[in-house]
């Protein structure tokens, strides 16, 4: 079952340069039907790993038993992100079968986009440390490509910076990989965290984990290793906006200092502080930047540093509560910042501008696009019944009960500053009425409007994953992983060998 | 350990070259020698005081050989640093077309 989440995108990408003379429908059908697999499929993986509770899915690569040969493992965590990574994907390909016709050679943005799908479902299933690097760096080489993908002067300079900034990013992490291999002699991630559990407490690990932090840290977009995001995120094309602000730095970031830092490192005090201090500045930081910015796209963009800051502020108090906090809130922005950066695409494409102070009136002109707009500006500045106003309470309940009180009105303070900047920036974009507003000259494809739908109806129905049914199946095994931390890898080395 | 501070310093070397130099070639140029410099440090870490290659033969004992697994994380690496200085590269050659210069102060289109 694992293996399947790799080789379906990149044969998908092959194959979709084989077909790239044929007739442009059969590459959208083909495009299209490839992504419907990919969710239906981690959908089975999911219910297979949540039923039984904490059953994990292996899959042995060449016939060596690990720690010596190479594993697939997905466990409830990576579960999760499998699901949310490949529902975001399903629903951004419909809508570039219709937004990227503007631009040549669509086959291409489809091949560098499964090549992309195929590195973060890599991240998410490998079990081997250099593995993880070796798809993070390809799903980073596809989006420093699909960033330049409008080869304008702004894209190209936006992915230049993207690039230099990544490499550096990953060279740190690797130089971490390093490290670790000298102190314990092993790649596999269950059997590192044995390994340093039986190792003398040394400096070592408190070395690597900065490096780790510093790398992952960029990956994730937090302040201060954000200076990329807003450029990347406002220059690319929308969907590929979508896909780095909805998945790309929550699987490469957030996923992967998960991962690392509470199943092989095993839960610090001093993390989980780290952890606290960027997430609250990322916070703050990103909730300031996002006021005062006059394009759609970069608002969107900083509320994106700003949500990551909640997602590590959860991760980093550290209580199950919390956990559930993280997990739900991952989901939420991931379905809402997607919608919103697919709409910034709409509005774009029907205005020809992306200032916020001539474009007025979304909601008369294009319901479709304003309402679900709408939906997801209220969603993620916590507007009940919505589910960011869920998350966030959550969270913010979780710091009170570790008792940061502190932070809790840190979390309560950014929300309404989140909820004042959307206002302030979306209330004109959607409901104004200017004299020197930029006309709505362009109709949108049918294909852009059935993605935002398909969008919009997963926002709207976030809050049933709070359902004890549901949330049995979707978050629980993830809070599991993430609450037993090192004895999980442990219990998964068994299962493994 | 004159050895691993001489990485040290190739490392250092590389990451001066990206965060000073202004033209963007000389910065590809240096994430290329932060790579080499990573690579030799995992070689590095395989090393065993006086081992030789790791290759059985059928008819000796092998006692005291480096270890293999780093040099093939470094082969990897290798080819991944390929594939990021090409798409670099490319990527120059393109800004050059729009904004006729390699000078990174003055392709700052992006303000605000």
């Amino acid at each position: 079952m694992a293996p399947f989440f790799l080789i379906i995108p990149l044969a998908a990408a092959f194959i979709m340069t084989l077909i790239s003379r044929t007739d442009e429908r059969i590459r959208d059908v083909f495009a299209i039907l490839v992504a419907i697999s990919l969710p239906v499929l981690s959908i089975l993986t999911l219910m297979k790993v949540a039923i039984p509770a904490g059953s994990v899915l292996v899959h042995r690569m060449s016939g060596f038993m690990p720690p010596a040969g190479i594993a697939f493992v997905v466990d409830g965590l990576s579960a999760f992100m499998l699901v949310t990574v490949n529902s975001v994907a399903l629903f951004v390909i419909v809508y570039s079968s219709g937004y990227m016709k503007k631009y040549t050679d669509k086959w291409k943005f489809y091949a560098l986009f499964f090549m992309m799908i195929s590195g973060i479902n890599g991240v998410l299933i490998a079990s081997d440390i250099f593995n993880l690097y070796v798809f993070m760096e390809i799903a980073a080489i596809a989006a420093y490509f699909l960033v330049a993908f409008g080869t304008g002067a702004e894209e190209l300079e936006a992915s230049f910076k993207y690039a230099i900034m990544g490499t550096v990013a990953s060279a740190f992490i690797l130089l971490g990989i390093a490290f670790l291999y000298g102190y314990t002699s092993t790649l596999n991630m269950m059997d590192m965290a044995s390994v340093i559990s039986t190792l003398p407490q040394v400096r070592t690990i408190q070395f690597i984990s900065v490096l780790f932090l510093m790398g992952f840290g960029l990956k994730a977009a937090l302040v201060p290793f954000h200076a990329w995001l807003a450029y990347a995120h406002s220059s690319a094309p929308a969907p590929v906006s979508a896909m780095l602000s909805g998945v790309l730095i929550k699987a490469l970031g957030i996923y992967a200092i998960a991962r690392i830092f509470f199943s092989v490192f095993g839960m610090s005090a001093e993390i989980c502080q780290i952890l606290i201090a960027l997430g609250v500045l990322s916070m703050i930081v990103g909730a300031i930047l996002a006021f005062g910015q006059s394009d759609i796209k970069k608002i969107f963009a900083y509320s994106t540093v700003s949500q990551i800051g909640y997602i590590s502020l959860a991760l980093g108090v550290a209580t199950p509560l919390a956990f559930v906090g993280a997990i739900f809130h991952l989901f939420n922005h991931s379905a809402v910042k997607s919608l919103l950066f697919l709409n910034s695409g709409s509005i774009e494409h029907m205005t020809g501008t992306r200032e916020l102070s001539r474009i007025s009136g979304v909601v008369k002109n294009a319901p479709v696009t304003g309402y679900t707009t709408l939906l997801g500006a209220l969603s993620i500045s916590g507007v009940p019944p919505f589910g960011g106003f869920w998350s966030k309470l959550i969270i913010i309940f979780a710091c009170i009960q570790a008792g940061h009180p502190f932070l809790a009105l840190i979390a309560v303070l950014v929300s309404v500053m989140t909820l004042a900047y959307y206002f302030v920036s979306m209330t004109g974009v959607l409901f104004g009425v200017k004299a020197d507003a930029a006309g709505f000259v362009n109709k949108i494809h049918p294909a852009m409007k059935a993605g935002v739908i398909a969008m919009a109806l997963i926002v709207l129905f976030a809050p049933l994953a709070l359902l004890p049914d549901v949330k049995k199946i979707l978050i629980d095994g993830a809070v599991s992983v993430l609450v037993n931390g090192r004895a999980y890898a442990d219990m998964m080395l068994g299962a493994i060998k | 350990m004159i050895t691993y501070f001489l990485c040290l310093v190739l490392f250092a070397i590389g990451l001066f070259c990206v965060v000073r130099k202004r033209n963007i070639i000389k910065i590809i140029i240096g994430i290329g020698i932060m790579e080499y410099a990573i690579n030799l440090f995992f070689v590095l870490v395989g090393y065993r005081t006086h081992g030789r290659s790791p290759i059985f033969a059928r008819d000796q004992m092998v006692t005291n050989m480096v270890d293999p697994l780093p040099q093939s994380v470094a082969l990897t690496a290798i080819v991944i640093s390929l594939s990021v200085t090409l798409m670099l590269v490319a990527v120059a050659i393109r800004i050059y077309e729009r904004y006729g210069t390699f000078d990174i102060t003055k392709i700052n289109r992006l303000k605000g």
